[in-house]
């Protein structure tokens, strides 16, 4: 049950990321490309993505637990550090000079263009290298 | 100045501004993650449901990750085959190294930032989070002034 409610979820996200156009690298850039040929289409994006989850989360979390059973898993960690804004800097960096974030470039894999699949593989590439180095680090603490 | 055509982001590909389409597809993805708190329990950022399906040894908790992940392409494909998507209007002005390296980068980025534009953008922000409020900031300064640097200064 679990499965099927959450590939119903990936589906409706990758619908909504298709239709409004952000798996479009081009459309994505022009976003930050104020100085040049803008497009505001992204803020409608978020803007009607943030509208929605904001008021929904209010529903769903006045609930007691999740339809499935157990827990609503929230993140706990409060503090602003250095992994958090040098992280998000870094995916900045990579989203500027791409065009593509995550949810877009899954869901644009799709259009069987080369470029996303090897954005993809370098990004799970990117991931993989970043738990070995965690788990290496943790390890040289413990000892 | 000579032009780094390797990282070159663009023959500025204009765009036609599309607000309508742009809030029913946010209004989608904003359902998406409503329903994803509403039946597992879940934030629905992409980054981390597809770094835990990599990493996490559990099944259980590795099959509605993969379920997910592999939804999002099957969306796309449904707007396609009922004629909502025309891939060919799909302009990718970023050279093969650049999209490879950018990739990398994302991977590494999202990991340590714990998010990215789904998790924290979205899910983070309408839980009023201080951490994604932060964390949007900055990834949205940083591709704009990489974008800015790419298109008008190299």
């Amino acid at each position: 049950m679990p499965i099927i409610l959450s590939l119903l979820v990936g589906i409706i996200f990758g619908a909504g990321l298709t239709f409004s156009d952000m798996v479009n690298p081009a459309r994505v850039l022009n976003f930050f490309d104020v100085a040049g040929s803008w497009d505001p289409t992204l803020i409608f994006v978020m803007g009607g993505a943030l509208v929605t989850a904001t008021l929904g989360y209010r529903l769903v979390l006045a609930h007691k637990a999740p339809l499935t059973g157990g827990k609503f898993h929230l993140p706990i960690q409060r503090q602003i550090d250095l992994p958090l804004v040098g992280g998000a800097a870094a995916f900045g960096l990579g989203w500027g000079l791409a065009g593509f974030c995550p949810g877009p470039a899954l869901a644009a894999l799709v259009s069987l263009e080369p470029k996303v699949w090897l954005f993809v593989i370098a990004m799970l590439a990117g991931m993989t290298v970043t738990k070995v180095w965690r788990e290496r680090q943790s390890s040289k603490e413990a000892q | 100045m000579p032009k780094l055509r390797a990282i070159k982001c663009g023959g500025n590909i204009m765009t036609g501004f599309a607000p309508v389409q742009g809030l029913v597809g946010g209004v989608l993805i904003g359902l998406a993650a409503v329903l994803m708190m509403f039946t597992l329990g879940r934030i629905a950022g992409v980054c981390g449901i597809v770094f835990n399906a990599l990493t996490t040894r559990d099944p259980l908790n590795t099959q509605w990750r993969v379920a997910f992940i592999v939804g999002l392409p099957l969306g796309a494909l449904l707007v396609t085959l009922v004629g909502l998507k025309d891939w060919s209007s799909l302009s990718f002005p970023v050279a093969m190294p650049t999209t490879i390296i950018a990739g990398f980068i994302v991977g590494i980025g999202t990991t340590f930032g714990s998010g990215c534009t789904s998790g924290h953008g979205i899910c983070g922000l309408a839980r009023f989070s201080v951490r994604s409020l932060v964390a949007t900031a900055t990834f949205i300064a940083a591709a704009a002034a990489t974008v800015f640097i790419t298109r008008h200064m190299i």
